[in-house]
Order: C-alpha cells, then structure tokens, then sequence
C-alpha cells in the first residue's frame, strides 16, 4: 500500500495523458468554466476541488464527452481531440464513475455490465472477466447477485468494474467515498493505488479535504468557474485547502459552553415499520431518546432507512401504537405531522425542493406550508394572512442570510444553499422543542453549511431536543453530542461522542450491531466477515 | 437521432398567459384551411363560426345559455386540475345530475312551490357529487386509475337516464316519445330576455367568484395548489391526498351536477334521454384554455359557446357539418397543450446516441 503512494516515476513523463487549454463553458448569459486548464498526467492522482456550483462536474462532463465547450482544446497524449459523446471518451480510453449510479436494481452483476458493452454477448464469459478483473483490483463482486441484493459500496464496485472492464488510461470519479464507510473508502483507495501503479490516470473529485491530502498527488481548485489554484495536497492542511475552495476563512462552529441537559422529548420504543416500496427499508426495533439541550446524530450510509425514519418521526408515515413515538411528552404514533407539529416539533427533510418546500412556491407561501396550523394567526376562519406570511419570510430571509435575488422569490429560483437555509430557519423561527432534521447540509456550500450547524447547535443550546440525520461524518463528529448509526433499517446504541472514532463509527455503519434476522441470516454474516477484512486499512 | 424534451431552466410568465391566445389564432388559421380545403370561402364560414353569434341579442343570449354550463363544469374541473386530480367524467356527472334532480318534478308532478325548485338544484348536486364519488372511492380505496373510471361511468350514467326516459320516467301521454313530461312553474328556473337566458347564468357567476376567493386566499385553495405541485411536500405539510381527492371530485362532480339540473329545469325543461350536446367533455377545454383559474375559466367557456353557437350558425347557413365545431375544439386542446408543454420545455435533438453517461 505504502509503495504504491509515493510519487516516484511519473515526473520523468513529459507529455500529460489528458490537457485542458482555457477552456470555456458558457450556459446562456452564464459562465459555467472561465477559461480554465488543467493538466493529468499518467499514474497520478489528481484531485478536483471545489464548492457545489464551483464548475467541477461541468468540466468532468467536457472529458468526458457529455458536453462541449464554448471555446479552448483538450488535448489527448499531446493530440488535439474533440470529445463529442461518452463512447468516443470510452474509445479513447476515458471512464466515469459517477456519483448517481445507473444500475437496473432488478437485473445481475453480469446483466448490468453488458448493457453498457454492446460488442460483448456472452454472458459467461464475462461473468469470468468480471470475476478476474475484480480479484486483481480488490474489488469482490459476485457476478450474479443481484443488484436490489448488494450495497452502495458493492454497487460502487460495478461501476468502477464495468470501466475498468474497457481498460480505461484514465478514470474520472465524482465523489466515491460520499457514500461508503470510513473502511469501504479505505478498500477503494488501495484499489485506486494499485490503478496509479499500472499507470492510469485518476481524476479524483471530492469535498473530503482530509482524504484528498492522504490519496492524491495533485490538486486543482476551482472557484466559480475559475482555477484558483494548484496545489500539491500533501503540502497543504484541511484547513487550508477549504480555505481556497471556499476564498474566505470558514466560520469556525462553537461548541456550546454549557451542557444541562432536561427532561427526554423524543422517544421511540421499539419503532417498527415495514417499508410498502419495493426496494424500500424497513425500520427494525427502533430505540431513540434525547433530551432538552443535547443533539443525537444518527449516521449512516444512504438508503439504510434514513428516509423511512424521518418520515416516521414527522408522521408522513404513521405506526400502528401511539405510544412508539413520544414527542415533547406526547404519545403521538397514530398522529400524523400537524398534531406534532402542535407538539412544538418541527422537521426539515432530506429533499428541499418537492417535499420541504414547494418549488414553483414562493417562500412567503412556503412558510404557510409548514406553519399553517402551529401559527395561531398565519391562517384565521381558513384564510391566509398574507402580510404576516410576507413579514414572516422577510425575517426569516434576514436572520438566516438567505440570499435572494428579489423579495420573496420563488423556492427554485434560491441555490441549495440559500434554500436550505431558508428551510431550517422557518422550523428554527418557530423555537421548537424538538427539532428533527435529515442531512441537514446535503449538497451545501461550505459557508451556508457552517452557518445550518451552529443554527443547529444554538438550538439545542436553547433547550430543544435535536436529532440530526446526517452520511457526512465530519458534521455528525462537529454536532452530536451523542452518535448512534443506522443500518439496514437497525438502529445502533448511541455514544457519547468522546467516546466514538471514525472507525468505530465505521464498523456500525457496516452493520456490526445489527441483530441476525432469520430470514437474512447469510447476508449478515457475510457482512461480518467483510468488516474483519476491510478493517486492515489506515484509519482516515 | 432521437428527439427529447428538455425542461427548462426559466419559464416565462408572460408566454404562459399568451399561450392560450396563441392557441385561439392558431386554431383559426388552421380552421380557416380545413374549410378551404373543403372548398367553403373560409373568411365566410369563420364569420359564421365566430363573429355572427355575437351580432344579435338572440345569439348572445343564447351564447350565455350555453357558457352557463361550460363556465360551472370547468370551474370545478380547474380546482380538480390544479390539485393533479383528473375528473375526465364530468359528462357522467352532468347526467346523473340531471336524472337525480328531477326525481321531484316527475315523481310529484302537481308539486309547485320554491321550494322544489331548491331541492332540484340540491339534488342535482348532490347526484353529480354521488357519482362523482364514486370515483375518490375506488380511487382512495383500490388505488384504481381515475382517468379511467370516471371516463367510463359517464357511459354508465347514459344507460340509466336512457332507461329512465324510456321506462319509468317515460310521460305517459308523449306518444311513446323518450321523455319525461314538462315540467311546469316551480319546476323551472326562472328565465330573463327572450325566454331561455335563466338563472343559473347568476349562479355560474356566483360561483366563479367564490372559487377565485378560495384559491387565492384560503388555506383549502392553498391546499389544493400544494398538493397539485408536489404531492410529497403536500403531505409534509399535513394535507392529506385522500382527502383531496374527495374534495375534487365532490366539488366539480357538484358542479356538473347542478349544471346538469339547470340544463333541464332551463332549456330542455323536460328530461330527454340526451341533454347536453358534451358539456362535460368541453369544459375539459374550457378549464385548460382558462388557465385552470376560475376566472380564466370564465373567458374560455364564453368563447367555447361562440364555437357551438357558430357550428349551428354554419350548418344552417354553409351547409357544414355540425362536427366540425368539434374540430375546432379538438384542434385547440391539442395546441394549448402543446403550447404548454413548450413553455414547459424546449424541443432538442440529439444526433447520434449517446450511451449511459446521459441517463444520470
């Protein structure tokens, strides 16, 4: 593993494998890339960092072929090219991974993969080549599982084998690790290693500064759509790095000072929900307190019923027993969310536009869509009051600097970010005593992430109870005061966060505490063994 | 090669207000060629289809006798269509409405007192709701396909007036004629002008006001607009789609139930075993060509009469026949449609396949 790191026998080679020449992307009035260059060579890792909206998957797109640019040249092995379609960056030996796999959940590994290689018809006979390219890169896979069966990391697994299949010279990957355990990502990196040694070239983008300073060679920074800087990683600290991405020094979270903690206000006893979507996750035994004044984080990987637990807690899906779920001292299970919200609870989901706020809605309108019942004098004899609803956005647009283009814009005309921030604070305006919010800085730029967590925690320094449901490990470490981790519908017991590491978390992630279930007694134990192997990495 | 649409990014205010007008031009034009082609002057017979129903007091007034109906099925189709609910059976409804209210006219001929004529505009409602109810249950219940069922049971709503009319509803001194007898004094809405202009014109107007205070001002309209956008952030904000989808369909089906008693204790004032020339069908037009807005809904059910009027006008006068006015109605749906779908999003043409790269 150590060998394959330094950064020996790549600086003899002169001509870089892939070179972008001032590129530029316009998108109508908007300027996407800014003339921008960027320069691979082969048998390195090159990160690409940047800020949601920075123009790094505009660029990667150009590699690859999905888009054109406006203006500037790519050149291949020191040849002009001119990408105009994935299969060509395929031909010329250009893979991607990307962050949204394109799987069909119902079919197989092998099935799966030889859609995307028309020229290859022989399902054995690649179920072989699958089977020996995933043994020589780390990367087991079982050709004919099916992909419904097989987690995010595993799914990973076909994507990155399905290019390596094509014997890419260079791989681009967007945000890999975004959805693996501390120990997946880990097994991924020496598998990206063992790459470089052979010589491919990688692309590497990610938001996971620590991570881009152990693995990559070199990195290049974009910010709004121009190359700030070039830097060698492993010269430079997380801190720094954040600050070229975001151009300022990054709000610093305060902890709270004081830590008095009051009586529970949410509770779950024994929470179970069967999922009715196929490939849906049913919540298993579910055991949760917290108390005035503290937050509990709940890690985990996507889809481990993340989504099915706050729509449990809010009420979108109700249980059968009222008292499974107790908020702010109220058995509310049967109730559905405007009676908890009546509680005093308030909730912020995962998926901004359509579910917590309605797109073409303006934010005026949005406030009512939350607070139509919770507010005594938003809605009086069934009709809205519309200067209050207005006075009401306006604050909140203030306090929380959410930053519009107009007053009272439309929810979809506001970046993530801004969005966000406006989602949070219309809950956080109403100064609830519990507080229940799902990956509360998905997708979010740094600066406008900084200021959701410490409106997090000042909420909590309030005397509320909060529960945050987060994949990002670094925020769960920056907010909780206690961590538990979700997998495959199972909840682990929660920790003090002193008490907790990265590897720790890991290890429940990957399902360590999950009890046996007779129907699914091999998976887990397979599972089990899988965490005893991968659990040989570094920590992160 | 292949064609896709792709959304996009703004959408203009300004064209989605002038679509519908776009769509009126175009569906002149295009009529102005189908008559050519069929070798009438076209400036003729679109004088006769649009302009010569407004020259004199007769048409007009009978213009709003046929935008009554329009205007009050429309208006509740529009609140069903704002919510994403599609009651395409508002012709069953209409029917079932007009079968129900006149249970008391035919079955207590000799009543006569105001207040029959309120408990036949009540029941007719409440028949339109029943059958339209029918619908939000299966719905809610079996999670049928609502397009479907109420599409079908407007079939379903024919047979059984056509039963009545024949069998026991029939008048038995109507020398066997399908229908039932006159309805006489109480039994029929008071009429204004030259005798068929009623009052149910009123109440047309009544209720598109009450509908534009509710969907501009209530929580229910604000309900409606909520669930219709997105029915995920609907339900995070605690409306309940079941209950929506009962509301719908017991509104509009109300409405084209009233619509429904108002054709026969108005024009018809009898109970025929056809008593509206699609109605319910045409309000589907209406309600898109007004911008799913009650107001809006207004405008378009006025015009669409025009266009019935017009094809009467032009079958007397020209000779064509009485469809084409279903033509025209045909053509503008398709292109106010289409229309919105591009306000919605642009036409692009993608030369040579691109593989799974573009599916993410």
């Amino acid at each position: 593993m150590a060998s394959a790191r330094g950064k020996t026998g790549d600086a003899s080679n002169e001509v870089y494998l892939l070179e972008a020449k001032n590129i530029t992307k316009k998108f109508g009035e908007f300027t996407a890339n800014d003339n921008v260059s960027i320069a691979l060579k082969a048998g390195e890792i090159h990160a690409l960092l940047g800020e949601n909206g920075a123009g790094k998957s505009t660029l990667v797109k150009m590699m690859y072929g999905s888009l054109q640019p406006t203006s500037g040249t790519l050149f291949w092995n020191g040849e002009q090219v001119e990408i105009n379609n994935p299969s060509m960056a395929r031909d010329l030996g250009i893979g991607m991974v990307f962050q949204h796999f394109s799987l069909f959940e119902s079919l197989n590994v092998v099935e799966n993969i030889i859609l995307a290689i028309p020229e290859e018809d022989d399902i054995a006979a690649l179920a072989v080549k699958i089977e020996k390219v995933s043994a020589q890169y780390g990367l087991p896979l079982e050709p004919y599982a099916v992909v419904a069966d097989l987690s995010v990391g595993e799914r990973q697994r076909i994507e990155i084998v399905r290019c390596l299949l094509q014997e890419p010279r260079l791989l681009i990957m967007d945000e890999p690790t975004a959805v693996l355990t501390p120990q997946e990502a880990e097994q991924l990196f020496i598998t990206l290693r063992k790459l470089t040694a052979e010589g491919v070239a990688i692309l590497y983008i990610s938001h996971r500064l620590e991570e881009v300073r152990k693995l990559c060679h070199d990195a290049t920074i974009l910010r709004r759509g121009i190359v700030v800087d070039n830097v060698d990683p492993q010269q430079e600290t997380a801190q720094s790095l954040a600050q070229l991405m975001v151009g300022e020094a990054i709000h610093k979270i305060e902890a709270r000072s004081a830590k008095k903690l009051g009586k529970t206000l949410l509770k779950t006893q024994n929470l179970n929900l069967k999922s009715g979507l196929q490939f849906g996750v049913d919540l298993i035994d579910i055991n949760l307190d917290v108390r005035a004044g503290e937050v509990l984080a709940i890690a985990g990987i996507a889809g481990n019923g993340q989504s099915e637990l706050f729509d449990a807690l809010s009420g979108e899906t109700r249980v059968s027993k009222k008292s499974t779920i107790q908020l702010n001292g109220v058995d509310c299970g049967t109730r559905g969310i405007r009676f908890r919200r009546k509680c005093e609870a308030a909730f912020a989901p995962e998926e901004r536009l359509g579910h917590g706020a309605v797109p073409s809605f303006k934010l005026s309108e949005n406030v009512i869509l939350t607070r139509h019942d919770s507010d005594d004098d938003l809605v009086r004899y069934g009709f809205m009051d519309g200067k209050l609803m207005k006075a009401i956005a306006a604050r909140i647009t203030k306090k929380r600097d959410v930053r519009v283009s107009k007053t009272d814009p439309e929810a979809e005309s506001l970046s993530g970010g801004n969005l966000q921030k406006f989602i949070v604070g219309r809950e956080l305006d109403r100064a609830p005593k519990v507080l229940i919010v799902n990956q509360p800085t998905w997708g979010v730029d740094a600066g406008a992430a900084a200021m959701i967590r410490q409106a997090l925690i000042n909420c909590a320094g309030r005397n509320a109870a909060v529960l945050v449901i987060s994949q990002d490990l670094d925020e769960i470490f920056e907010l909780a005061d206690r961590i538990a981790v979700i997998s495959r519908g199972q909840l682990s017991k929660s920790f003090a966060v002193e008490d907790m590491t990265f590897e720790k978390v890991g290890l429940l992630m990957a399902g360590a505490h999950e009890k046996a279930l007779p129907a699914d007694n091999d998976a887990a134990d397979n599972d089990a063994a899988d965490v005893e192997v991968e659990d040989n990495g570094a920590p992160v | 090669m292949k064609i896709i649409l792709e959304k996009r990014a703004q959408q203009s205010k300004i064209m989605a207000y002038a679509s519908p007008v776009l769509a009126i031009g175009l569906t002149v034009i295009l009529g102005g060629i189908i008559f050519a082609l069929a070798g009438y002057d076209p400036q003729t017979a679109l004088y006769y289809y649009f302009v010569e129903p407004l020259t004199n007091f007769w048409s007009i007034e009978e213009v709003i006798v046929k935008a009554t109906p329009l205007i009050l099925i429309g208006a509740g189709l529009a609140i069903c269509f704002s919510a994403n609910i599609w009651n395409i059976g508002a012709e069953g409804q209409l029917t079932m409405g007009a079968l129900v209210g006149s249970f008391i006219p035919v079955m207590f001929t000799d009543w006569q007192s105001p207040l029959v004529l309120l408990l036949m505009l009540v029941m007719g409602a409440m028949g339109g709701a029943a059958w339209a109810g029918l619908v939000a249950f299966l719905k809610n219940k079996f999670n049928v396909n609502e397009i479907l069922t109420s599409l079908m049971l407007v079939y379903v709503a024919q047979y059984i007036l056509d039963w009545f009319v024949r069998g026991p509803w029939r008048d038995p001194n109507g020398y066997n004629f399908p229908k039932s007898v006159s309805f006489e004094g109480w039994q029929l809405l008071p009429t204004y002008g030259d005798g068929r202009m009623h009052i149910g014109a009123l109440i047309a107007l009544i209720v598109v006001v009450l509908l534009t205070i509710m969907m501009t001002r209530s929580l229910k309209g604000f309900e409606i607009r909520a669930i219709g956008n997105s029915r995920r952030a609907g339900a995070f904000a605690g409306f309940s789609y079941k209950g929506m989808t009962w509301f719908c369909f017991l509104l509009s089906g109300a409405l084209a139930g009233l619509a429904g008693i108002m054709e026969v204790a108005g024009p018809a004032g009898q109970l025929l075993p056809s008593i509206s020339p699609g109605y319910g069908f045409t309000a589907i037009i209406v309600a898109f060509l007004g911008r799913l807005n009650p107001m809006g809904v207004l405008l378009a059910g006025i015009l669409l009469a025009i266009s019935y009027l017009g094809g009467d006008g032009a079958q007397m006068e020209l000779g064509v026949s009485v469809k084409t006015a279903q033509v025209f109605q045909g053509m503008l749906l398709f292109l106010i449609l289409t229309f919105d779908t591009l306000i919605r999003y642009k036409v692009k043409i993608i030369r040579s396949q691109t593989a799974e790269g573009e599916l993410t």
